[in-house]
């Protein structure tokens, strides 16, 4: 394997942002190749400035890289202007850190985050030279990997790659390392890639796509079953028990240019239970694993240090809610992360409640300009229907803590095309961001609000895995409700995504393998980099449907039956099935379901199935806000005492 | 306490910007536990000012900027290089690092000219020394430009100071040095290039853009900013 350095080298004098393509961030390592040892490609199917950031993938480059068995590279999509340049000249794919053609690795792994990026994986694999489709590919192509999220509908690219890991990589990944490098070891034989991925199936967390056959019954799927015994008929996902037993990033990648979240990261829990119905990562996450508090507080010191950062975010997917998360923003001490520097602490996915609020006014340093909530409906029966339970009254209370403290601009995130969605829902939207602006105007003249509207696009191992997604029209009509009531609103604004984008994305987040044709397409078409607004277009993907003979609608516009065999079945995020529909049933009742942290379990089969539980280190909710428990928690601290009814019976859709 | 520093910019990292170039001193100074001075109001930013952007893509052993340290600061001046070129990305050198002259101009202010030492690519040596001959008895060298969808012409002979080959050396290649003025119209190295061989591509021609050194003038005469280490001749790193 050798760097393709000068071949590349002249290629950056014409392309936008050269430094994408370069590497030598702080905290790369410095890739040790041997024969032995097996060499692994970790692929982000995005731009450098936001695949960087990515702190699945800084963790498991990190980890393999201290097996002696293996060796980790990292590789980013490159931007269209110098893909051009590489295929005009013949340069392959290629890593960052040394400039190694992407065919030379033994595998590629791409980790997803988005549906929208599908077309760009396919992209990355055809400029690495191997062949777009797993059948097509012999002992020396590298193995495709695919991991993150979206890996839990893999279907749509189920053809185009040999394996797909369910759940954190951790741990399985030095697994699959083990058998890649037994079967290297055997001399990589020509016909050995079937027994090789045969291997590889029986690794718990391990699904590979061509291990199994899918059968169809007319349009309908009828079932996906393993080809031979010995593969298992449903992969569950990999969790990690104990995320102490895991302080990664050690050495956090700190880049030389511009990146979306130009921070240290410090993940503080994984997992998540607030029990929002919408959302994918809450659900396929469980069950809530904290990192202990003096783990996240030696983190951040030697993470500053480090990288000489001087700002630092909490990540999680409720940061908030973190037990220990006072105990570690009072104790940040500048000068034990080796700088007399003010360190900023930046919580991402705020909870809506005014103790959230005032932690955030300790942690901020320097200007107050905007801060970001997400209430995603206009609604209190509707928040109650996606189980976002956020009253009125923990908007406001957040809201007027903001502005009294001196911040004057809010987000709120909203979204529309939701489950049993009126257009009093949708208009409600705005009555909340009005008021929230007068509530502001008391304290400053410039008081605003932004809304960010965004089409719901229902997600498996979701309880709305079964929902119709509204219609494009039907998501411009309610855009534009929010958006001609928003006019009437001073000092709301009101900004959406695009619903064509939205449409795309809901064929690729719950297709069968069928759809994998459709985005070879749309590739093929030019789709690439597709959450771009300047490259998306919906006329190639309607045109790619039509072309393979699908219809849009039944893929995505219609509601599914509770009987109806889902494209992603044999995959488990560890949830029942049937707990899922009755928590649909629940929801179509307007009945929330509260946070399983503080409050008895309901059997959702994560913890159950899996023999794990949550690691929580506080018994009771965090104080000030209601959201997900449905108790007055204003006193702070409290047992809780009351629980949201929940009734037996099933309701039907 | 202000310090003036001077450092090299080699190898791959010369396709960082000159606004990336801030961001690695901010957090090289930061790892070195050097506390900054800070500036007041809501957002204080450290106290650093950067010389004339060096452009993206092209190399240099001239960069310069100017850092104001704490009160507390108790450094050794002759440590800083060595503990600043640790902690900045492979391919900076910290070579100078002395106390600024009170009261005198920034950077940005006080550069007039620049020396730069431009590798071709797909020109002779004759060719080259043809080029020059042409380039300094031109009276009139009318370079276009567009600005803000307006197009305009300048004429760029004012700016060049000196033209001259560069002896042999290891590298086949012939090398182009110029001086070329910043104050008024100036002239980027590229552009130079441009105007000089107007039938080539300036991007293929500039196989490397080297900045050699940076000029004040006091007195009406032309000088360093930090006179350099005579011996200072120093090779491209690549990292990695």
């Amino acid at each position: 394997m050798t760097s393709l350095w000068a071949r590349v080298e002249p290629l950056l004098a014409r392309v936008q942002k050269p430094a994408r393509y370069i590497g030598c961030e702080d905290g790369a390592i410095t890739p040790r190749h041997a024969p032995g040892k097996v060499s692994w490609l970790l692929a982000y199917p995005d731009t450098y400035e936001i695949g960087l950031p990515n702190q699945g993938l800084q963790i498991l480059y990190e980890i393999l890289n201290e097996r002696d068995d293996a060796v980790a590279e990292r590789t980013y999509a490159p931007w269209n202007d110098l893909e051009t340049l590489m295929r005009q000249r013949g340069v392959p794919l290629f890593s960052v850190d040394t400039h190694r053609a992407a065919g030379d690795f033994d595998l590629l792994a791409f980790g997803l985050a988005a549906e929208l990026v599908y077309t760009n994986v396919i992209n990355m694999i055809d400029l690495a030279g191997v062949p777009v489709r797993s059948a097509h590919r012999d002992e020396s192509h590298p193995l495709v990997a695919l991991g993150g999220h979206c890996a839990f509908n893999p279907e749509p690219l189920a053809d185009f790659v040999d394996l797909v890991v369910l759940g954190e990589g951790e741990e399985v990944i030095g697994e699959i390392t083990e058998v890649v490098r037994d079967w290297k070891a055997s001399g990589r034989t020509p016909g050995s890639r079937e027994g090789l991925l045969r291997e590889l199936s029986k690794v718990p967390g391990v699904y590979v796509p061509s291990m199994y056959e899918v059968e169809y019954d007319g349009p309908a799927l009828r079932a996906v079953t393993p080809k031979y015994a010995d593969v298992p008929a449903v992969v569950h996902k990999r969790t990690v028990a104990d995320l102490g037993q895991w302080p990664y990033p050690k050495s956090p990648l700190a880049p030389l240019t511009e990146v979306v979240h130009d921070r240290l990261a410090v993940e503080v829990f994984r997992g998540c239970t607030r029990g929002c119905r919408f959302c994918q990562a809450g659900m396929i996450t469980r069950p809530v694993r904290e990192r202990p508090a003096e783990q996240v507080r030696t983190m951040i010191q030697s993470g500053l240090r480090r990288t000489g950062y001087d700002e630092v975010s909490l990540t999680s997917l409720s940061t908030a809610d973190f037990s220990g998360i006072e105990q570690v923003t009072t104790s940040i001490n500048p000068a034990g992360c080796g700088t007399s520097d003010t360190i900023s602490i930046s919580l991402p996915s705020l909870r809506v409640d005014a103790f959230t609020v005032g932690l955030a006014g300790q942690v901020s340093t320097g200007r107050r300009s905007g801060l970001t909530f997400a209430p995603e409906a206009g609604s209190w029966r509707l928040r109650q229907v996606i189980n976002k339970l956020i009253t009125e009254e923990d908007l406001y209370g957040a809201l007027e803590s903001a502005f009294s403290q001196g911040w004057y601009r809010a987000k709120l995130y909203f979204l529309t095309g939701l489950p049993t969605e009126t257009d009093l829902d949708t208009t409600g939207i705005i009555d909340l961001a009005r008021n929230c602006v007068q509530l502001g105007r008391k304290h400053t003249n410039r008081a605003s609000v932004t809304v960010s509207l965004g089409g719901f696009v229902p997600k498996p191992h979701t309880p709305f895995q079964w929902f119709g997604q509204n219609t494009t029209e039907e998501l411009r009509r309610k855009v534009q409700l929010v958006r001609d009531a928003g006019q009437r609103a001073k000092g709301v604004t009101v900004k959406w995504h695009d619903p064509s984008a939205t449409l795309a994305e809901g064929i690729a987040a719950r297709g069968d393998r069928r759809i994998g044709n459709v985005m070879e397409r749309v590739w093929r078409a030019g789709g690439i980099f597709q959450e771009w607004s300047e490259f998306f277009r919906l006329g190639r993907w309607e045109e790619a449907m039509a072309a393979e003979g699908l219809s849009i609608d039944w893929y995505v516009h219609r509601h599914r039956d509770e009987h109806e065999v889902l494209p992603w079945d044999h995959l488990s995020a560890g949830l029942h099935k049937d707990f899922l529909w009755l928590d649909w049933q629940e929801s179509l009742a307007e009945h929330g379901l509260p946070d399983c942290r503080w409050t008895p379990c309901y059997d959702c089969g994560v913890c159950t199935g899996y023999g794990i539980e949550h690691v929580v280190a506080s018994a009771t909710a965090p104080a000030g806000g209601s959201q997900g428990t449905g108790q007055d928690l204003s006193r702070g601290g409290e047992v809780p005492v009351t629980l949201l009814p929940r009734r037996a019976e099933v309701v039907a859709p | 306490m202000k310090l003036r520093i001077r450092h090299t910019k080699l190898g791959k990292i010369r396709f960082t910007s000159h606004r990336d170039t801030a961001r690695h001193w901010e957090r090289a100074v930061r790892k070195a536990q050097i506390p900054l001075a800070y500036s007041a109001g809501f957002t204080p930013r450290p106290r650093m000012s950067f010389g004339l952007a060096l452009p993206t893509g092209a190399e240099s052993l001239a960069e310069y900027l100017d850092i104001e340290l704490a009160e507390h600061a108790d450094v050794q001046l002759d440590e800083l290089p060595a503990l600043f070129s640790a902690e900045l990305p492979v391919g900076y050198e910290v070579t100078d690092v002395v106390l600024r002259e009170a009261g005198s101009p920034s950077l940005q202010e006080d550069v007039v000219a620049c020396d730069w030492e431009l590798t071709l690519e797909g020109v002779t040596h004759p060719e080259l020394a043809t080029a020059i001959e042409v380039a300094l008895a031109a009276a009139t060298m009318p370079v276009e430009r567009e600005r803000k969808g307006q197009r305009s012409t300048d004429d760029v002979r004012p700016a060049i100071l000196h033209l001259s080959a560069a002896p042999p050396a290891d590298d086949p290649r012939p090398r182009l040095c110029a001086t070329l003025a910043t104050t008024g119209r100036g002239l980027r190295p590229v552009e130079l290039l441009a105007a000089m061989f107007p039938t080539l591509d300036p991007v293929d021609t500039a196989a490397r853009v080297l900045r050699t050194q940076q000029w004040i003038e006091r007195d009406g005469v032309r000088r360093e900013i930090i006179p350099a280490d005579p011996v200072a001749a120093r090779t491209p790193v690549e990292c990695a």
